[in-house]
């Protein structure tokens, strides 16, 4: 065995030898530091001649590098376990609950007048609002209710009181006067929905004092009957998500519109829960018609050059339909529970395109 | 509205079904709400012949019977005391489901005392199709063995009820109902014609119309000797069919007549009426027993009927008891006559009366069917009751419909899309009972006294559309909207955004109700006389809401009072200030009950006036309203803790928002256990965010050199207020200085009482060239300076 054969065997038994990077770090200061004897060899090679050097630079210099990659193989081995010691002393209990943070949810109602919004907005529809505190004129008279007439005392009006006499406001008892300050305040054309609170004076198991309605109007030349009932299926299917609606209009009366009609649509009933669109049983949904002339008189719009068509329709029970929650009353509860459980995570926000649930 | 088939068809020639009908019906618009066919309910039962009945073996009050049923011979064990031999009965099969004892046969034979029953024999009470007298139906034996059992019994009429709209008043007649029908394609009007009575004797009662507005015409007739006993049979069942108890053969008349022809008739005892009858307004100090057995008190806007005696009947709503007609009567008057709807409603009203006649003459009643009804009751009455009817006596004359009403065919198809025939339009309107006068363009029609809601061009297009079918109009998607912006507003964004942002902050969302009652209102400085509501539901929603604050303190406490506590809640709603339009504000209100929570590793941070602050600054940066715009103040609302809530304000007249606790008295009077903080913002105060038609954002101008932060302390007056030391180092110098944040805040030892000490630091941001260390020194003393000399307070060194 050469010289330069044993002082390898000798550094590379060393290397492994070290326990930890101090030792590692002993042998490499004294096999390649300054001063270690591999380094001493180096130097040796300028005192070479150059045939001397051509075989001995090689061999010198291999076993240089040989012995670095040996330490930094060690270093890496020693590292690791070092770290694996250290991370051994690390452990958490991670099955233990992180703190508590709180949870929010959006009421039902909410969401579903911006699914209405979202739905309509693609139709060209804005949305337009109105006060609560209604004066007669707006609530009734306007939309052709005359004074005394038998269809104004079936909506349980709520009066304010009124020290001063004369014609007392109203809480408005439909969202109807919104299309009256809409034509007051903007020529047509128009498309607006007006979602909001309304009032009647009734308190039972289907009824509250207060609820919701999404009023819509149309109004543009050459609008007719055929685009209401056009617009209300697209709606429908839009609003329940499905691809088939079967609808049917009926008339009735509303005194501002006319012709009147409601819609029906086909439901199913499966165990609890109610499938809309197709099915055996007719369910009303909402009430439209042709706005009235009176009521484009009134608004000062000629009937003669314009003409279109209304609708209204109880927004909570349409929320109902759609998301099941078997009763009205604790909507106005503010009861956690129930709007964690039937209520929507804030980055559900609806839109067509993206999906309105 | 309640009618039977067989009533309707006195007036319908029909081949139609009576499925066939209901779906008509709904299609012109008499919405069908129920429907009782007794025929679909007793299909299951056919006439049987009992041909033996023997007794039962181990029974006494059982026979064994042998009957012939169409399911073939068969052995019924039967308990009815008039089962005999011979006779003809109603089968019930296996399996069958019996209504009026609401359970259904087993299927399999049982065996009764030993002996196998094939069946049942029921009574007319078991199958809801009338009364026993004893045991099972014991029928005429003219009825085949197989006959339904609703032919035999006579059950066989169905009942339908639908909804009256209330421009239809015709419809509370069965004849107006059949006249649609037949416009319809339902069939052929066929009412009978009424016979004309001659009377024989000139009526002596006198009648009056003093008051030609409120009623016009007047009509009556006298019956002398009139046997006043049960109806007939056919008009008992009828009336029961459609739920009005029979009485008398002349209550009931006026009552068919009523639900027959839409004419309301009134019937006196004619021996108690004193001298002339006058149809006149009221006048006050009168009074009337009514026949409802209260006593009204009389005003000048009502009409009234009277006579010497004084008023004996409110026109068109109610009559009096000292002229009603009773077992005693033998002589009777009979009225028909008109009252005006908006006056008789008036009088409904004031006096709270709920009347079928009210309920008529306030939706319109025929003015020219007031002969017509008379004679119908005089014919039924002396038919079935004998007597002697006088000439009818006739004050004023019915107001007929004069002035055509213009109709232009071409509107139908502008307002609904669909296209009718001509010949049709006009076959549909004749069967309405509309003249037509055609004048190309435009026709010139004569509405019938009975129809009140025809005024223009648009009401024929309705009654154009709806016979023809509402299936049939065309269906079209709304054309593009071309001009039209259906961008929300900047409040309803607003509204939209807040809601996402609170809820992502771990907030509830509520929709309480717009009502409070009127004590919580006050608390929150609500109790303006005219935002109370005149006619409550229930005393805790009386007055309209000044803040949501209340509501949502109240529902806080309920979800704790059932084990949810800590809850955050939020609502975006509106307020009211006033009763003007606009008056009311659209708030966004948040309020947390904090209580304690505990946690293995730290408790979290219990939510207080500063969180409060922090859910509101969430929401400004969410409007793009950075809240340094906005200055703190006092609050000015007396439902805030004193010291512990605080006013946001953009300038010194606007509020924007009050945030911190709620005054701890406030939470006592409502109910609610404090500590509650929250805020209140008014989204209608904050300023219109910058709106450009550019959507593109300036460059980002990014700082290429480091900034530099130096610490302060000063001390300075308990009193003093963090932001306004924060807002002193700020001014310092107007470049450099680009953020100053408190780090600490001390009292305690070291420092003087009644002083505080409070730590800033401030961030430079130099740019262009670095700062010296000159410059930093110069600014260091600028903002010693200012802090010390604006709150009179020192460095601390």
């Amino acid at each position: 065995m050469s010289e330069l054969e044993s002082i390898e065997s000798e550094a590379l038994g060393a290397v492994q030898a070290a326990a930890d990077l101090a030792a590692l770090d002993a042998v490499r200061v004294a096999e390649l530091g300054k001063k270690g004897r591999i380094s001493a060899f180096m130097k040796t090679l300028g005192k070479m001649t150059p045939e001397e050097r051509q075989v001995a630079g090689p061999l010198l210099n291999a076993l240089k590098t040989r012995v670095a990659d040996a330490v930094a193989a060690r270093k890496t081995v020693l590292e690791d376990a070092a770290l694996d010691a250290q991370l051994a002393t690390e452990y958490e209990d991670l099955t233990l609950p992180p703190p508590p943070e709180p949870v929010g949810a959006l009421h039902p109602v909410m969401q579903v007048f911006e699914e209405m919004a979202a739905i309509f907005g693609t139709m060209g529809f804005a949305v337009a609002e109105g006060p609560d505190i209604e004066d007669d004129w707006h609530n009734f008279t306007a939309l052709n209710f005359p004074e005394g007439h038998p269809a104004r005392e079936t909506h349980d009006t709520f009066f304010m009181n009124n020290p001063e006499g004369g014609a007392p406001k109203v809480l408005r008892t439909h969202t109807s006067p919104v299309q009256i300050r809409t034509m007051m305040e903007q020529k047509p054309p128009i498309r607006i929905i007006a979602p909001g609170r309304v009032y009647r004076n009734d308190w039972d198991a289907t009824h509250t004092p207060m609820f919701h309605q999404v009023e819509g109007l149309v109004i543009e030349k050459g609008i007719h009957m055929g685009h209401l009932k056009g617009c209300l299926i697209d709606f429908v299917k839009a609003f329940f998500e499905v691809d088939t609606v079967e609808a049917r209009f009926r008339p009735h009366f509303f005194p501002f519109t006319e012709p009147s009609a409601e819609m029906d649509v086909k439901y199913t009933k499966k165990g609890d829960s109610i499938q809309i669109g197709q099915g055996d049983s007719w369910m009303e949904i909402l009430g439209s018609g042709m706005v009235h002339p009176n009521v484009l008189r009134n608004c000062g719009i000629d009937p003669d050059e314009y003409q279109g068509f209304a609708f209204g329709m109880g927004v909570d029970r349409l929320a109902m339909l759609k998301y099941g929650m078997p009763d009205l009353r604790p909507y106005f509860e503010a009861d956690p529970e129930w709007t964690r459980h039937y209520g929507f995570a804030p980055w559900l926000t609806p839109t067509v395109s993206g999906g309105l649930s | 509205m309640k009618f039977t088939l067989s009533w309707l068809q006195d007036h319908l020639a029909t081949r139609k079904s009576l499925d066939e009908i209901l779906d008509l019906m709904v299609q012109i618009g008499l919405e069908v709400e129920e429907v009782d066919d007794p025929a679909a309910r007793l299909a299951p039962f056919t006439v049987c012949k009992v041909t033996a009945a023997e007794q039962h073996p181990d029974a006494d009050k059982l026979r064994v019977c042998t009957v012939e049923t169409v399911d073939g011979t068969k052995q019924i064990v039967c308990g009815a005391p008039n089962a005999r031999a011979g006779m003809t009965a109603i089968y019930a099969p296996l399996g069958a489901y019996i209504p009026g004892l609401d359970f259904a046969l087993d299927k399999k034979p049982r065996k009764i005392r030993g002996v196998e029953s094939h069946g049942m024999m029921c009574s007319a009470k078991e199958l809801e199709a009338g009364e026993d007298h004893d045991g099972i139906a014991d029928l005429d034996e003219k009825f085949a063995l197989g006959t339904p059992a609703a032919i035999a019994l006579e059950a066989n009429d169905p009942v339908i009820d639908f909804e009256v709209t209330p421009n239809r008043p015709d419809w509370l007649g069965v004849m107006g109902i059949a006249r649609d029908l037949a416009a319809a394609d339902g069939g052929r009007l066929i009412s009978p014609e009424l016979k004309s009575f001659s009377g024989s004797y000139d009526c002596p009662v006198e009648v009056h119309v003093d008051h030609e507005a409120s009623c016009p015409i007047f009509t009556g007739v006298l019956i002398r000797d009139v046997v006043d006993g049960p109806s007939p049979d056919w008009m008992q069942k009828r009336l029961k069919a459609v739920g009005i108890q029979p009485k008398s053969l002349l209550v009931d008349v006026t009552n068919y007549v009523s639900l027959d022809r839409a004419r309301p008739l009134h019937s006196y005892d004619a021996d108690k009426l004193q001298g002339p009858i006058h149809a006149r307004l009221g006048k006050a100090g009168e009074t009337l027993d009514a026949l409802d057995g209260k006593a009204y008190e009389i005003t000048e806007d009502m009409c009234v009927i009277a006579d010497k005696s004084g008023v004996i009947g409110l026109g068109g709503v109610m009559g009096g008891q000292s002229t009603a007609v009773s077992e005693t009567t033998i002589n009777v008057f009979l009225e028909a006559a008109w009252f005006d709807p908006l006056r008789t409603a008036r009088t409904g009203r004031a006096t709270g009366i709920i009347s079928d006649a009210r309920y008529r003459f306030e939706r319109g009643v025929d003015m020219a069917s007031c002969l017509d009804g008379l004679k119908q009751a005089v014919s039924l009455i002396r038919k079935y009751g004998g007597g002697k009817a006088s000439k009818p006596v006739i004050a004023g004359a019915p107001k007929t419909h004069e002035d055509k009403v213009v109709f232009n065919p071409n509107d139908v198809e502008r307002l609904t899309g669909l296209r009718v025939k001509t010949a049709e339009m006009k076959r549909m309107l004749k069967d309405l009972g509309f003249d037509i006068e055609d004048a190309g363009e435009a026709w010139y029609i004569t509405v019938p006294d009975w129809r009140f809601d025809i005024t223009q061009s648009a009401d024929f297009v309705e009654e154009i559309a709806r016979l023809t079918g509402f299936d049939q109009l065309p269906q079209a998607s709304l054309p593009q909207a071309d001009g039209l912006n259906a961008k929300p507003t900047s409040l309803q964004w607003r509204i939209r955004t807040g809601r996402r942002v609170l809820a992502a902050r771990g907030f509830i969302e509520a929709v309480t109700w717009s009502f409070m009652s009127a004590p919580h209102a006050e608390l929150f400085g609500g109790n303006e006389e005219t935002l109370a509501v005149a006619n409550p539901v229930a005393s805790e929603l009386s007055q309209m809401r000044p803040s949501i604050l209340g509501n949502l303190a109240s529902a806080a406490q309920r979800s704790a009072d059932h084990g949810t506590s800590n809850v955050r809640l939020f609502e975006a709603g509106p307020i009211y200030l006033g009763d003007g339009p606009k008056d009311q504000r659209s708030v966004i209100t948040a309020l947390v009950q904090p209580s304690v929570q505990r946690h293995w590793d730290h408790a979290p941070q219990i939510y207080d006036a500063q969180s409060a602050k922090a859910d509101l600054y969430a929401l400004l940066e969410a409007f793009d309203q950075s809240p340094t715009r906005f200055q703190i103040a006092e609050p000015r609302q007396s439902h805030w803790h004193p010291g512990r809530a605080a006013r946001l304000t953009l300038g010194p007249k606007t509020t924007i928002a009050h945030f911190g606790a709620l005054h701890p008295r406030v939470l006592k009077a409502l109910g609610v256990s404090g500590p509650v903080f929250g805020f209140e913002l008014n989204l209608q105060a904050l300023p219109n965010m910058k709106t450009s038609v550019l959507k593109t954002k300036p460059v980002l101008t990014k700082a290429d050199l480091t900034p530099i932060r130096r610490d302060f302390a000063f001390l300075v007056d308990q009193a003093i207020q963090a932001g306004d030391i924060i807002r002193l180092a700020q001014k310092a110098h107007k470049t450099l200085i680009s953020h100053v944040s408190v780090f600490d805040v001390y009292q305690g030892d070291g420092i003087d009482a009644g002083h505080k000490s409070v730590a800033i630091e401030v961030t430079l941001q130099p740019s262009g060239e670095a700062l010296k260390e000159a410059d930093i020194n110069m600014v260091s003393d600028a903002i010693i300076k200012a802090v010390t000399k604006g709150t009179n307070g020192t460095l601390r060194s």
